[in-house]
């Protein structure tokens, strides 16, 4: 496989990035926290963690905290695997 | 122009990892045997409560050696009973956190993740500010010798700073957290029973806890 084809089109965009890289190092995270985190409007977090949940790279929760609904995510395994060839094509395309 | 953006990518990736990362080797195992610390301890004051109690009735005695030292740290309200509750509590205390770093040390060296870097820093920063506020705080209640409040201060600050810090490592320690603010409260209303809250607080709770976080993270 070449290295053009390693690099995920999936997490070709600043927020998705965002979101696996925060997913990368915490079992889980909630909404407003990533939200919090990487700045994003909540139509714009919810369509992107939906784009990855569609891949398999993310799975959602939905609890409740008393009454308050609470959405948080965390990587999948294939997501984790994904996540780092990802970044591993992007070491070496600037390697070069 | 293309690898300028990936570059941006990696810095970007860095930096929200490193934001967004907790510090997750806390040993389950130091908050079991800080518990029994503190069950011990409590007992070290039960019988210090009862032995000098009857001492302090008949006219206290010059304290030599360290007591003295603690009185003189104490000023006018020191006697032979604060100068025993101190010195348990600030032992207590220093072999409590000497188990748990030895214990967090030996995890994190297990499971790879750096001791001392941004998460563990931002970790204790955020713990230990409540938590010596809390510990001025009792040493005022010293000096004035409102013994009766010393054990729901220490409980109350003890559990805020565990909520404080529970947003920087296993979230878990924030039910300790809520649970010692809760007791340490309750035991305002019954002054003169602290030290039996304290033990609860600091001794059953903790080794609940540290139990918990035992066979949930640390066995395999």
């Amino acid at each position: 496989m070449s290295i053009i084809n390693n690099i995920n089109k999936a997490f070709d965009h600043r927020i998705r990035l965002g979101i696996m890289s925060v997913l990368m190092v915490n079992e889980s995270a909630d909404f407003k926290t990533l939200k919090e985190l990487l700045g994003a409007t909540d139509g714009n977090l919810a369509s992107h963690t939906k784009a990855l949940e569609k891949e398999n790279y993310i799975v959602v929760q939905k609890s409740f905290i008393g009454r308050k609904p609470n959405t948080s995510y965390s990587a999948t395994t294939s997501g984790r695997k994904a996540f780092k060839k990802h970044i591993e094509a992007i070491e070496k395309l600037l390697g070069k | 122009m293309e690898s300028k953006k990936y570059i941006d990518d990696l810095t970007e990736i860095k930096s929200l990892m490193n934001k967004s990362s907790r510090f997750m080797s806390l040993s389950g195992l130091s908050g079991i045997l800080a518990g029994i610390y503190a069950l011990i301890a409590s007992f070290i004051a039960y019988k210090s409560v009862s032995g000098l109690a009857i001492l302090i009735a008949l006219g206290e005695p010059e304290e030599q050696g360290l007591f003295g030292f603690i009185s003189s740290l104490l000023g006018d309200y020191a006697n032979p009973l604060t100068n025993r509750l101190f010195l348990t509590l600030v032992i207590t205390l220093l072999l409590a956190i000497v188990t748990g770093f030895f214990f967090t040390a030996r995890k994190a060296k297990k499971t790879g993740e750096p001791l001392w870097d941004n998460s563990s820093k931002r970790l204790l920063r955020n713990f230990a500010f409540p938590l010596i506020a809390g510990g001025l705080f009792t040493l005022v209640l010293f000096q004035y010798g409102i013994i009766g409040l010393i054990a729901p201060a220490t409980l109350i600050f003890y559990g805020l700073a565990l909520v404080n810090a529970s947003k920087f490592t296993l979230g878990d320690i924030k039910y300790l957290g809520v649970a010692n603010v809760v007791l340490g409260l309750t035991a305002t209303q019954f002054i003169g029973y602290g030290l039996y809250f304290w033990a609860l607080g600091f001794g059953v709770f903790h080794i609940i806890y540290g139990a918990r976080m035992y066979f949930k993270y640390d066995r395999d």
